[in-house]
């Protein structure tokens, strides 16, 4: 009789900082120490706290043990799961209120600081079941709403109920997911289809492929119900390559769902045929774009077509298509069983549920959170995400990617949702959300969000083509110390004229990052073409390292570090130093920053 | 799968599976599972509870764990049965013993004092 289970997290973060391994350990003490019958090993999803992988949860206590690795394996055993002792140097237990608990105590996921605030639909069973066994799935209530929508409803009424709970499309548009259901559903057709994007692309967003790796039943049974709803048979979910875990997960589960009948002909004896299959990207940004991928999937070239008409007319090989990204279709079996009231009850007056935020950048949290909307932004920063490392400021925060804006720290009380980001010229996007502490050039930040559309377009239409190259380049230039006022000018302008005239999104967007940081930091754009000097000291070529003679006591590490040779020793004896001290030529010097972290006086500084 | 009934039997049969991964249910029972514990039969008496708990159907709302060393070394095996403020310990359990009290005290509602600690010699 199993007493305990191990949840060992599976996800693509702890599976790289080595949770297979973990598992197979944990089968051998478990083994030698005569546990085997007692305690059930489980692979799951992504947790979301992934700055503390591999993460390890026991129940039933519900013992968190982070940063979990090989040679812990064994104490694990002996001591918590043998002898009901905690390992307490690695249990967490940050309950987020400030108040630091002694290691012998051990609190549940969800009284931790990280989950405490977080309510979970998208991701409510990431990290709880095994994700490659569908018995796991059917007991936490899976394929009861595709069975509930098959029996009980008329397509109709399951577009109603989605209509009725505000659902709105998580892959960045927010676009009404019942409304584009209805849309689709009116077309009469010989065939229809339902598209997953699972073409997850915006630097640092990794809901969709945690999803997939930790629930891909959840999708499965989504895809179903839409196919009931508009009246498709067939379904495909488009995912990149790059995501060989989830890939594999979600083949796993759909033949599982095969053989159980849960895909297929005449699903639960109802007449209604579905099935699906999965169709890998390469990785391209704008297969991302739902025209892009669709004709992708067909076998083409990923490039945007012109719309109208619209997928929900003419979408997949030429009839009418539901696309929907993975997020949006993980909250469907929720709002089938649980109603629609449950589901409008969350959020704000226009976006309703919930919301997944993969946190990136300077944060002490790393990882996924899913918190309602109309959560601020202040409460994921500081209370979900642990704050800003290093007790530095909080300076912005960038959603939605390269198609997104920044969100200034003068606006960190801002309810996220929808309208409030659009309102103040961002975009929820897909989530990701990379937070900047003071030590950031928001010039730099347009620079590198341009960088990648500039690799991505995909070089069909000329506004984005040309537009974005040359946008970059003006970056480059003010950047370097070599712009003047007229750029920042003539950069806003083009931003306008890309952004009108683009045939897809990710032109219409990709000028976001730029517009966002001059509306909000347009003195810092400023600085760098009248007073030539990057505020943050970012920007290498208006940087100057030097020395204070009077702080160098003449140890010559720097010296010893420099990559170029650019440090030399002068003639100069500071008052109270025995040895000369040093001097970098600055006609040399690269501004690698090596010889300011080797200096332990403080003499170096940059400007 | 043919039917909704299908369904909700793998559901059923599954429940109590995952129903664990929950966390704390209102009663718990804990053994205390240190060496000495362990020495004087605390294993059998651990698996016994979990297997008693699941068969009486009652794996949702009663949590079974171990713990180390209670203190009263003499009396092991021991289990705390904690119901809100409430607590129960159990001594010198033996799996018979456990299928007593799971029936009489967990199901029923009946503390069995013959094996509390203050009734064992």
């Amino acid at each position: 009789m199993v007493r305990s289970h191990v949840l060992i997290c599976g996800g693509t973060g702890c599976t790289s900082s080595g949770s297979a391994k973990l598992q197979e350990l944990f089968a051998q003490h478990l083994e030698a120490n005569g546990l085997a019958e007692e305690v059930k090993i489980v692979q799951t999803g992504c947790f979301g706290l992934c700055a503390l992988g591999p993460v390890v949860i026991i129940y039933p206590e519900g013992t968190f043990y982070s940063r979990v690795e090989a040679d812990d394996v064994e104490e694990i055993v002996k001591e918590h799961l043998l002898k009901g002792r905690l390992v307490e140097r690695l249990v967490y237990n940050d309950t987020g209120d400030g108040v630091d608990l002694p290691k012998n105590v051990s609190v549940s996921l969800n009284e931790t600081g990280f989950y405490k605030k977080q309510v979970r639909v998208a991701l409510r069973n990431c990290g709880v079941i095994n994700p490659e066994n569908i018995d796991e799935y059917i007991g936490m209530d899976g394929y009861a709403a595709l069975g509930k929508c098959l029996t009980e409803y008329t397509p109709e009424q399951v577009i109603q109920i989605i209509t009725d709970s505000g659902l709105r499309g998580r892959g960045g548009g927010g676009f009404p997911t019942g409304f584009k259901w209805s849309l689709t559903a009116r077309n009469q057709a010989d065939q229809k289809y339902v598209v997953c994007n699972a073409d997850e692309g915006d630097p640092g967003a990794f809901m969709d492929r945690s999803v997939l790796e930790g629930d891909p039943h959840a999708l499965i049974e989504a895809m179903a119900i839409a196919g009931y709803a508009i009246g498709a048979t067939q379904g495909y979910v488009y995912v990149r390559a790059e995501y060989p875990i989830a890939v594999n997960r979600l083949q796993i589960a759909i033949d599982q769902a095969r053989e159980y009948g849960l895909l297929g002909k005449n699903i639960f004896g109802s007449g209604f045929d579905f099935d699906m299959d999965i169709r890998l990207g390469a990785g391209a940004f704008v297969c991302g774009e739902e025209t892009a991928l669709m004709t992708s999937i067909e076998g083409n070239r990923g490039e945007p077509r012109p719309r109208p008409p619209y997928p929900a007319v003419k979408g997949l090989f030429g009839k009418p298509t539901v696309e929907n990204n993975v997020e949006t279709f993980a909250n469907i079996p929720q709002i089938i069983l649980k109603g629609a009231d449950w589901f409008a009850s969350m959020g704000t007056e226009k976006s309703k549920g919930t919301k997944v935020f993969a946190l990136g950048g300077n944060i002490e949290h790393t990882g996924l959170v899913e918190i309602p909307m109309g959560t601020t932004l202040r409460e994921i920063i500081y209370d979900i995400g642990g704050g800003i490392p290093g007790g530095k400021q909080f300076k912005a925060a960038q959603t939605g990617g390269p198609s997104g804006g920044c969100i200034p720290a003068s606006l960190i009380d801002t309810p996220i949702d929808y309208d409030n980001l659009t309102a103040i010229g961002c975009m929820m996007g897909s989530g990701g959300l990379i937070v900047m502490d003071e030590d950031t050039c928001m010039v730099d930040i347009a620079k590198f969000f341009l960088e990648f559309t500039v690799d991505e377009s995909c070089g069909k239409c000329t506004p984005c083509r040309v537009g974005t190259k040359r946008l970059l380049e003006i970056l480059d230039k003010i950047t370097e110390g070599k712009g003047t006022l007229e750029d920042i000018d003539r950069l806003e302008e083009l931003c306008n004229y890309i952004k009108a005239n683009s045939l897809c999104g990710l032109g219409q967007t990709a000028p976001n990052p730029v517009l966002a940081t001059l509306k909000f930091f347009r003195d810092e754009y400023v600085a760098h073409v009248v007073d030539k000097k990057c505020p943050a000291g970012v920007c290498k070529s208006m940087l100057q390292f030097k020395v204070n003679a009077d702080k160098c006591i003449g140890c010559k590490l720097c010296m010893k570090n420099c990559p170029v040779n650019a440090i030399s020793v002068t003639d100069y004896v500071a008052p109270g130093h025995k040895l000369p001290s040093v001097a970098i030529d600055t006609d040399k010097c690269i501004k690698c920053g090596v010889c300011m972290g080797n200096c332990k006086f403080g003499a170096i500084t940059k400007e | 799968m043919k039917s909704l009934a299908e369904l909700a039997a793998i559901r059923e049969k599954m429940k109590d599976k995952v129903v664990l991964r929950e966390g704390s249910a209102e009663k718990r029972i804990v053994v205390g599972m240190a060496t000495c514990g362990i020495a004087a039969g605390a294993r059998p008496v651990l698996n016994a509870f979990v297997a008693e708990v699941n068969e009486a159907g009652l794996a949702g709302e009663v949590t079974v764990t171990q713990t180390g060393c209670i203190g009263i070394c003499q009396y092991e095996p021991v289990a705390e049965v904690f119901e809100g403020d409430v607590k129960t310990t159990y001594v010198k359990l033996t799996p018979e013993k456990v299928k007593e009290i799971v029936e009489k005290h967990i199901k029923g509602g009946k503390v069995v004092e013959a094996y509390t600690v203050g009734n064992v010699e």
